[in-house]
């Protein structure tokens, strides 16, 4: 396959207007010959800057090196040693914002298409069955972790690899966090790759309980003191939605991303064959512009609707990824952008009928560094909506906070916890991901997994 | 997997479950939820706490079959098992969390109606384990239909049955059945506690807001996960937006506004449901009790 060293790959991609009915993946990812072709594309540097860009520092060169030579068993256990989470990490981070965006190569073109390398590794392992090997010997020590997203299977993953006897609870019914109830099918398919990665955690030997809310079943003091735990690890989300306050919110038909989307992902709403109601509405209006709001437009999209994004600011604001946005467009999403809500229309039975709007301009920049959203007087108008998704970003869960004595919390209720070794205020006690962060991205939550598992290492190890 | 220990018929097809849950039971509390999820393909079924055996490590639930999803619970068999049972949910009843001798000053009403029977069972038991004397209304639209008499009778000091067509007791519903108490045999309550269906918790807490008496209610709207993530279950209670999952289930009835969550209980009723709720109570549904899905 002949490669312009400027020009990366092509990926295939499902066509928009095909995939604008269906939640198949949209992204087809490579096959073993383009992915040989784009890794050669790699200059495999000395100092390799893209390492720099990762959360969890993957060597980079080194699996694409493997790939290169058509090893991908060796590239994936490359990989294999900084995350548990590959076929994920290949297909949500924000590449183009870390380690791609540091590649060398991309100084002068593309930079080399670190992500989907990634994907097609962790892919082609799943489906040649290879696995990551469990720890030769257990310590015998035993680690909590609460919570089962991306920060809960790293930490827990990193642990087991040392010979920790690692248990996760998990509050749902279903291992993943967020990688399950809140990131849809198309995106990241279910069974084929969130479940195998967390079968590929437990194949390290990590125990999850499902059905477990530490803070109300269990304290966090019963699992130390009773259930004979050494040092407890939460990675418990930002799970709390957030809403504008505005009149009319509690409309029937108005709903937080956060539930659209747990009952299509997790409830499988979309899949007639499952009990779970969904309401899909004729023409949506999600407000708000980042990940998720792309994740519940495409999805209202997907069962039908008309769907516009309402965004405060313009689109070069928007707080989601280029990729998400670009997909959005393509399949069909109408952006009212520089548009706020201020009230929601009911008819006498509570439904939505409508939502009244007033355009923005862009004013001086704010503590944020972006142009403040300034109102244009007298620009009010009704966008004709049935349904309005409220995707506003998250707060943390109480439950586990409110519940543990000596735990300290910031102004924003977030856990506060060292960043280089997760250790919070309490004794044994380490926190990691959106918990302490509020709502970040699933390799940052990685990241602090990881800091948080070579933490409790250090100190269960003096 | 969650097993069913016992099963039993209670009337006006609602039934009464024991399931197999020894980290519920070990910490849940008179007035929190738990959330049964049947199957892979079931949806997660908010229900009440009833009654707990910690030593057996049991939980008891009750429910009503209305919808499609209870109509497939009650066809579940002892030695059967449930798929997921989570909880303890929610906040405790704010009655059990205050001290014992402020609690004994007390003089505390309990109003219940319909499936919210069940609830109200544990915390009067509760309250006579702590040697707090309670009276209770049971209130149904007729004798048939009325569940844990006998129960009931055991813990409460004084137990008064209303009932509409007075088929049974005192004929009238549970307001009515207050302002006797209240107004003729000039019983002064310091508190009172209501649970049932949506409209019935309503009129209880206009009645006692003219009363003067502070009142309790417990709400159980449409909710996904229970743990504060969805939202779906948010109220207005007074100036504040709530989660009845994780800041209730049980609020100050003089500042719930009912009207809109009745409203919002009727989000996803379907026309087949409206029919299977309107042959089964004919023009006594009211909706939106929270326990039925209607």
């Amino acid at each position: 396959m002949e490669v312009d060293v400027l020009k990366r790959v092509p990926v295939r991609e499902q066509d928009p207007k095909v995939r604008a009915a269906n939640f198949e993946e949209v992204c087809l990812g490579y096959d073993k010959e383009e992915a040989m072709a784009e890794a050669s594309r790699c200059l495999k540097c000395k100092n390799p800057q893209c390492v720099k860009g990762c959360p969890v520092n993957i060597d980079i060169p080194g699996f694409i090196k493997e790939v290169e030579a058509g090893d991908i068993e060796a590239a994936y256990h490359v990989i294999g040693k900084y995350s548990a989470l590959p076929a994920v990490c290949g297909r949500v981070c924000p590449q183009e914002s870390q380690c791609e965006a540091k590649c060398v190569r991309g100084i002068k073109g593309d930079a080399v298409s670190i992500g989907k390398l990634e994907r097609f590794v962790a892919d082609t392992a799943r489906e040649e069955g290879i696995q990551p090997a469990p720890a030769a010997t257990q310590n015998g020590k035993k680690v909590a972790v609460i919570g089962s997203g991306p920060a809960g299977l790293t930490c827990a993953g990193d642990l087991a690899k040392l010979g920790y006897d690692v248990t996760i609870f998990e509050a749902l019914h279903k291992a993943g966090g967020v990688l399950s109830y809140g990131i849809p099918e198309f995106r990241l398919p279910k069974t084929k790759v969130v479940d195998q990665e967390v079968e590929n955690v437990k194949a390290l030997g990590v125990k999850i309980e499902t059905n477990v809310v530490i803070g109300k079943a269990n304290t966090i003091d019963e699992l130390l003191n009773e259930e004979g735990f050494d040092a407890v690890f939460i990675g418990s989300g930002a799970g709390l939605p957030r809403f504008m306050g505005i009149p009319g919110e509690n409309a029937n038909g108005v709903f937080s991303a956060n539930e659209y989307l747990t009952r299509s992902n997790l409830m499988k709403a979309f899949d007639d064959n499952y009990d779970t109601p969904i309401v899909a509405g004729k023409k949506v209006a999600v407000v708000g512009g980042g990940n998720v709001a792309m994740d519940a437009a495409r999805t209202a999209l997907r069962l039908g609707a008309e769907v516009h994004i309402v965004y405060r600011r313009s689109e070069q604001e928007l707080p989601a990824r280029v990729e998400e946005v670009h997909h959005a467009k393509e399949e069909g999403i109408i952006f009212d952008l520089l548009t706020n809500p201020t009230q929601i229309f009911t008819d006498d039975d509570g439904n939505v009928t409508g939502m009244e709007c007033i355009r923005m301009e862009l004013g001086e920049p704010d503590e944020s560094g972006r142009r403040r959203p300034v109102e244009k007087a007298g620009s009010e108008f009704t966008l004709d909506v049935d349904t309005v998704i409220m995707s506003l970003g998250t707060s943390p869960n109480p439950l586990i906070s409110s519940t543990t004595e000596g735990l300290a919390v910031n102004k924003r209720k977030c856990i506060v916890a060292e960043e280089e070794n997760g250790q919070t205020s309490k004794a044994k006690v380490y926190a990691g991901g959106d918990a302490v962060t509020g709502a970040a991205t699933v390799i940052l939550a990685m990241g602090a997994g990881k800091a948080a598992a070579k933490g409790i290492h250090e100190f269960l190890s003096k | 997997m969650f097993k069913i220990m016992k099963k039993e018929y209670l009337a006006n097809n609602i039934w009464l479950m024991d399931i197999e849950a020894p980290r519920v039971a070990k910490s849940c509390q008179p007035g929190q939820f738990v959330i049964v999820k049947m199957n892979e393909k079931g949806e997660r079924i908010p229900l009440t706490v009833c009654d707990y055996d910690r030593e057996k490590g049991t939980v008891t639930i009750v429910f009503q079959t209305v919808g499609a999803s209870t109509q497939e619970m009650a066809e579940y068999e002892e030695g059967e098992s449930f798929m997921d049972f989570v909880g303890p949910l929610g906040c405790p009843s704010e009655l059990i969390g205050m001290p014992l001798e402020d609690l004994k000053k007390e003089s505390i009403l309990f109003v219940c109606g319909g499936v919210g029977t069940a609830p109200v069972y544990p915390q009067v038991k509760w309250m006579k384990e702590h040697g707090i004397a309670v009276d209770v209304i049971i209130g149904a639209r007729t004798k048939d239909i009325l569940i844990l008499e006998e129960p009931m009778r055991k813990v409460a000091e004084n137990l008064y049955i209303a009932t509409d067509d007075g088929s049974y007791g005192f004929k009238g519903n549970g307001c009515d059945q207050i302002n006797e108490l209240v107004k003729n045999q000039g019983k002064k309550y310091t508190r009172v506690v209501a649970i049932g269906p949506m409209i019935m918790m309503k009129f209880v807490a206009m009645l006692t807001k003219e009363l003067q008496i502070p009142t309790i209610v417990s709400m159980n709207p449409i909710m996904v996960d229970g743990t504060g993530m969805c939202g779906a279950c948010r109220l207005q209670v007074g100036d504040e937006i709530k989660f009845a999952c994780v800041d209730g289930p049980e609020f100050d009835g003089h500042l719930v506004d009912f009207d809109q969550a009745m409203l919002r209980q009727r989000m996803y009723k379907t026309e087949e449901g409206r029919a299977v709720l309107r042959r089964q109570e004919g023009d006594t549904h009211h909706g939106g009790c929270g326990n039925c899905n209607g």
